[in-house]
């Protein structure tokens, strides 16, 4: 599929489709959205990209294997499962929360990052599935 | 707070696998992640076990909820010793794995699944929410999946096609139950299930849903008459594999079929009978499997099942002292299974060959390692005193304050079946004369291996006998932490409280 016009729409999906990904991703913790859909919608965009223009330089556009995101994801939420346990000596994923809200993304705790995390995985997997497939069709 | 000890087990493990992930490139890391990482949650298991000795059970309410709604975590002293055991065969596992499993294997993530099977164990026997039991349950599986198929042979996929279908099937009549006790409770926290159950009034919809979790958990721990999926699927995956498998998968069926059977439904004559029937019958139809096979690594397979009746019959016998032998049973069990097919794949490794008729004249070769081998086969069929024994001598003085005379004849029968199989199994795969086999091409046999992978074939192996031969003649301390466990399954008082607080 080398057509003209979706190569050139991809170079303007891309990070448009990635910024709303990360608008989905923050707004999941009282509105519907979240880590799970945010990083379905950012391996579209990327699965967008290699339709457009090919795997090779999808690849190279992400330099690090997607399969990279899933241990990273997988760490940083358990990080942020065990924030409470070093810094409040509280029970692992309890909610711990900054005092003053940042400005535009609002209130930030450990859930935001456990939800990060999510979203790493969750990238990490569907590409890693999506370029096999391609890879050995 | 001490009571995070509680969740380290788990975390460590995922931490492990995590770990596994990043150095996914190079399986000389792995291994060393594997192994070290190994020791760390063995000390860490020990350390929970040694504080839940001093302290009572203890519990924790993940993300500060309070139980009954949030989901709590729970070392009691059972909870305890089967992470402790976990953690055992787990390092034995792990060294083994090194020196055994192939490159390929390794090379497509058979390490971090390991840790992710560990994981999902951990996490089964520490959760007191049954819900989250069930998705533990799931990461078992998925993990067990992956380990069963990875490599790719044929009669693997054969294998792991039956093994997945009633493992899922099971699962899905596990979730049956639960929406069903969800709907007569409200309530998915263990300890409030246990207030709640006892206060309903319509004892048979509670009977019924008794039931739906025996066969669930049956189909997993391979009690009569749902055990066909074992045999048929435990033989085909690499040695390794198999040790988890035989030694820990099964044992989770009987650790949530205990701990439902003294925590939630208790006190129905009905259901304890039904379970003595079964534990029966499990020992009969077990040891007449194991008779009839050639193959080492079925034989194995068929005994896994009789020993499991042992089990469930403490359970049914259920008095303090029967369960209390149970639980010496599954520690006993545990690690001589894990070790026994370890044997098994060392034994594959000397001659290229699982059939006894083909096998022979290993003791004359090697004698040592053949008086190795024996400290799990005679701990498997318990000649005292070895650690067999005790558990049985137990449930057979158990059974007999009950008067129960079958009972008695199915253990005896299943302990005599056993040692019979093992001396068949001794006489044929060790003193027998060896036929000339055969060399089958590019097959790394055991006399043209390196001294070091030599070591982590029978170091393991070897750590596993001396728990063994621990458990044997150590046998007063293990029954006092039976004893123990006995105590507090049969008091579930202690375990609600534990949760509760009240």
């Amino acid at each position: 599929m080398k057509t003209i016009i979706l190569r050139t729409a991809s170079d303007y999906l891309l990070p448009l489709l990635l910024l709303f990904s990360i608008f989905i991703l923050l707004r999941g913790h009282y509105l519907p959205g979240g880590g799970f859909v945010g990083g379905l919608i950012a391996s579209i965009a990327f699965v967008l990209h290699a339709f457009a223009n090919g795997l090779e330089n999808t690849k190279n556009l992400l330099r690090l294997h997607p399969g990279y995101l899933m241990p990273l994801g997988l760490l940083v939420a358990t990080l942020a499962g065990l924030s409470p346990i070093f810094v409040e000596n509280l029970p692992f994923m309890t909610g711990i929360w900054f005092q003053e809200p940042l400005p535009v993304i609002g209130m930030i705790g450990s859930a935001l990052f456990f939800d990060i995390g999510v979203y790493l995985v969750v990238i990490g997997v569907s590409l890693t599935i999506i370029f096999t497939i391609t890879e050995s069709a | 707070m001490i009571q995070h000890i509680v969740l380290y087990p788990i975390i460590v493990q995922l931490l492990l696998a995590i770990l596994l992930l990043f150095s996914w490139n190079s399986i000389k890391i792995q291994k060393l992640i594997s192994a070290g990482g190994s020791i760390i949650s063995l000390l860490v298991s020990i350390g929970l076990i040694m504080t839940v000795w001093n302290e009572g059970t203890l519990t924790i309410q993940s993300g500060g909820w309070e139980a009954p709604f949030g989901i709590t975590f729970v070392a009691d002293a059972f909870a305890a010793t089967m992470v402790l055991l976990t953690a055992i065969s787990g390092l034995a596992v792990s060294f083994f794995t090194v020196g055994t499993i192939l490159k390929a294997r390794l090379k497509f993530g058979f390490l971090p699944v390991l840790h992710f099977l560990f994981l999902g164990l951990n996490g089964a026997f520490l959760t007191g929410d049954i819900f989250n039991l069930y998705v533990w349950f799931e990461i078992i599986i998925i993990s067990s999946f992956v380990l069963i198929t990875l490599g790719g042979e044929k009669k693997q996929i054969e294998g792991a096609v039956k093994y997945f279908t009633l493992n899922i099937f099971a699962s899905v009549i596990f979730l049956t139950a639960i929406a069903v006790l969800y709907g007569l409770t409200g309530s998915l926290n263990m300890a409030d299930l246990a207030l709640k159950i006892a206060a309903i009034e319509n004892r048979g919809l509670d009977e019924v849903t008794a039931i739906l979790f025996l066969i669930g958990f049956g189909i997993k721990a391979a009690i009569f008459p749902l055990y066909f999926w074992l045999p048929a699927a435990y033989h085909t995956p690499p040695p390794a594999v198999s040790a988890v498998f035989g030694g820990l998968l099964t044992k989770v069926g009987v650790y949530a079929l205990i701990r439902v059977f003294t925590l939630i439904f208790v006190g129905d004559v009905f259901l304890e009978n039904i379970i003595l029937v079964l534990a029966g019958f499990t020992i009969v139809a077990g040891a007449l499997g194991a008779l009839t096979q050639n193959n080492i690594a079925k034989v194995f397979s068929y005994l896994i099942i009789c020993h499991i009746g042992f089990m469930i019959l403490g359970l049914g016998l259920y008095t303090e002292a029967a369960i209390a032998a149970a639980i010496f049973y599954v520690i006993h069990d545990i690690v001589v299974k894990t070790n026994l097919f370890m044997v098994g794949g060392l034994i594959y490794r000397i001659k290229g060959t699982y059939s006894m008729r083909d096998l022979g004249g290993i003791y004359a070769k090697y004698p040592l390692l053949s008086l190795l081998m024996i400290i799990p086969l005679f701990s498997l069929v318990g000649i005292p005193p070895f650690s067999g024994f005790w558990p049985k001598l137990s449930l057979i003085t158990e059974s007999f304050k009950i008067d129960n005379y079958w009972l008695i004849a199915a253990l005896l029968f299943g302990t005599f079946i056993t040692l019979f199989v093992i001396a068949r199994l001794w006489a044929e795969v060790f003193w027998k004369k060896g036929k000339k086999l055969p060399e089958i091409q590019n097959f790394r046999y055991y006399d043209k291996l390196k001294i070091e992978k030599k070591i982590e074939i029978v170091g393991p192996i070897l750590f596993l006998a001396f728990i063994s031969l621990y458990i044997g003649f150590g046998a007063e301390n293990i029954q006092q932490l039976a004893m123990r466990v006995g105590e507090e399954l049969m008091n579930n008082q202690m375990y609600i409280q534990a949760v509760l607080g009240k």
